[in-house]
């Protein structure tokens, strides 16, 4: 694979997609100090928000340490180059929350949706376009449908006002195959000035080989996080992407060093267990189960004497979408049920 | 005497509306007003014996009188809701309003539809389908005791929401957590809707929990609810309490799943099957009130 010469903005999720590992519980202290190692290693991006964005503070996702605001004004004004980006799930956060980020400064906003339901993104994406903000459309789970269909759902949040679409691998399912079929698909159908990001998460080991095939088929922007601090297995660890993408002559502005210290010094340091792909995440990418999942998977199996894997295996059966935590303990209760019957 | 009423939108919601007034002790379905005379629903109606117009609520003006229609129900847009109801109860007519428009007040049946009876409401609004779900179960928690905070967590198929609907999902987000909060009686309250396409459509699911200011009196609060889903289970018979309640310190969850009757709308839809029959029930008791 030859890249040589190609050039990507890299963002980063362990402030924002790495709230999920830390139970959403990362002090305003711990946001500041990584948020400002990232802008000195020259990250352009960096994203902050409740793991499940912008008014995702609730009993179903869990309440963080800090509100959304909280965060974002700490941050915001201590960032020297890098910009600051919020994700925004309609049905979970509401316009409301879009103009209180807006008005603390962010840059970016992402509008995530399910991969099939872009529609219920109008309104959040026009607003932001229309606030004058780099506007993106992050369209979630997108493994679960084929490359023309996620096609079309592009094309509706291109149509709304997004300036970049994301192709996100929430369950960390994907191939590169897989990753190239669906960002060659939207490269063909996009307008050429709307850009491409890819997300990836690294249950089957795969989130720098899939953003090498992203970019191969011109991602302009690849997600990663700090020592892959992120959802399930994590995010695609960005010192690792880093360090390829230099031997691959990618340009990109980050510092390899600087980078690396970071996740070291400083991220790893605050987890609370090691960000790994033990078998409930390998499970999630192997049966594609939305990432979030896997700590309210584990809770679970605890309370109600079951195996995780089992509970994560039935969420992919019964075709489970980002946002669905509240269906493990209902569905922890019946297989509970069930094995007390003896079924 | 049944009381006369008329259906204003003819699309999925007012079409279902119509089949279950039929049945109806109390109310006598007359008119169906629709804006698209090649549109299935008026049809559907007009096959039924009902009148007919594809004029839009000036069409059924001019026959309120004659008629005698003495309600009526609004399944179209928020936005259309106002003019209609200007026009209507202009004439007299009591709107039950289904779109989010929320200009009248709100109104889930078991939880306060006995307290509007009486009071010459002219216009009562239902909530949304996740606050008619969800609302029950959070009045039946707090009418034990008081809830600081209530969450809902409302997932429905894909199919089953309509383009008005996703074009404003945070009105949906917004009045439900109103109607959690006036209605239901939480101090707090956070409404989250989840959208799932998965084939074949998955039914209606929603998750309430509450915190209790003080430590939940489990006993009271289970005898409460199952209480409480007898009531709905009179005019939703598939309302069904999945799991719980579920007691975590000061949290009490409860799961349920909502299945429709399939009149004109398929069973999984229960989202939009609540809607019609709390609408249909709220103007049965009004019905009673009129003719007593």
């Amino acid at each position: 694979m030859n890249l040589s010469g190609r050039s990507v903005t890299l963002h980063d999720m362990s402030l924002r997609d790495g709230m999920h590992p830390k139970r959403h519980q990362i002090s305003l202290a711990q946001m500041v100090a990584v948020a400002t190692a990232l802008d000195e290693a020259g990250m352009p991006l960096v994203e902050v928000t409740h793991g499940d964005g912008l008014g995702g503070a609730s009993i179903n996702y869990g309440f963080p340490s800090c509100t959304d605001e909280e965060y974002l004004r700490a941050v915001v004004p201590r960032m020297k180059r890098a910009k600051v980006s919020a994700l925004l799930l309609p049905g979970i956060g509401t316009v409301d929350h879009l103009r209180m980020a807006a008005d603390c400064g962010v840059s970016t906003i992402r509008v995530a949706t399910h991969s099939t339901e872009a529609d219920v993104s109008q309104q959040h994406i026009g607003l932001s376009r229309k606030l004058g903000l780099d506007t993106v459309g992050f369209l979630m789970m997108a493994h679960m449908i084929p490359p023309e269909a996620l096609v079309a759902q592009a094309k509706l949040m291109e149509s709304y006002g997004a300036n970049c679409v994301y192709c996100t691998d929430s369950a960390g399912h994907m191939l590169p195959d897989d990753v190239t079929a669906r960002m060659g698909a939207l490269r063909a159908a996009l307008h050429p000035e709307t850009q491409l990001g890819f997300h990836g998460h690294h249950n089957m080991s795969m989130g720098v080989a899939n953003s090498l095939a992203a970019i191969a088929c011109g991602a302009d922007r690849i997600d990663a996080s700090a020592a892959g601090l992120g959802a399930g297995a994590g995010n695609t660890p960005m010192e690792v992407l880093v360090a390829v993408l230099d031997r691959m002559g990618v340009a990109h502005g980050v510092d390899l060093y600087r980078i690396m210290d970071v996740a070291e010094d400083l991220v790893v340091p605050m987890m609370d267990t090691p960000v790994r792909i033990d078998r409930d995440a390998l499970i999630l990418g192997y049966a594609g189960v939305y990432s979030s999942f896997l700590l309210f998977a584990k809770r679970a199996a605890e309370k109600y004497g079951l195996s995780s894997r089992d509970i994560l295996v039935e969420l992919g059966r019964r075709k489970t979408v980002g946002g669905q935590e509240d269906m493990i303990e209902d569905l922890a209760l019946d297989m509970a049920r069930a094995k007390a019957a003896g079924g | 005497m049944r009381v006369r009423a008329a259906i204003v939108g003819s699309g999925n919601i007012g079409t279902d509306l119509v089949i279950k007034a039929l049945r109806s002790e109390w109310i006598e379905p007359v008119w169906v007003v629709g804006v698209d005379p090649a549109s299935d629903g008026l049809r559907r109606a007009a096959g039924m014996g009902l009148k007919t117009t594809a004029e839009g609520v000036d069409g059924l003006v001019p026959f309120v009188k004659a008629d005698g229609i003495r309600i009526a129900f609004d399944a179209t847009t928020a936005y259309a809701h106002a003019e209609n109801a200007r026009k209507l109860q202009a004439e007299g007519v009591l709107m039950i309003d289904l779109t989010p428009a929320a200009i009248g007040p709100f109104c889930v049946p078991p939880v306060n539809l006995k307290a509007h009876i009486g009071t010459r409401e002219g216009n009562v609004n239902m909530v949304t389908c996740g606050g008619q779900a969800t609302i029950p179960m959070v009045a039946a928690v707090s009418r034990v005791q008081a809830v600081e905070y209530a969450e809902i967590v409302a997932t429905v198929a894909s199919k089953s929401i309509g383009p008005g609907t996703r074009q404003n999902i945070d009105e949906f987000t917004r009045t439900t957590a109103r109607g959690v909060e006036q209605i239901g009686g939480a101090a707090r309250a956070k409404a989250i809707i989840v959208i799932n396409p998965a084939e074949p459509p998955l039914m209606m699911r929603d998750t309430i929990h509450c915190l209790t200011a003080a430590e939940p009196d489990q006993e009271a609060i289970t005898a409460s609810i199952h209480e409480m889903v007898k009531e709905v289970q009179r005019y939703v018979p598939g309302y069904i309490l999945k799991n719980g309640p579920v007691f975590d310190g000061r949290r009490v969850s409860v799961y349920m799943e909502v299945q429709g009757l399939g009149d004109y709308l398929p069973k999984y839809a229960g989202n939009l099957d609540i809607m019609t029959a709390a609408a249909l029930r709220t103007a049965e008791m009004f019905a009673q009130e009129m003719t007593s």
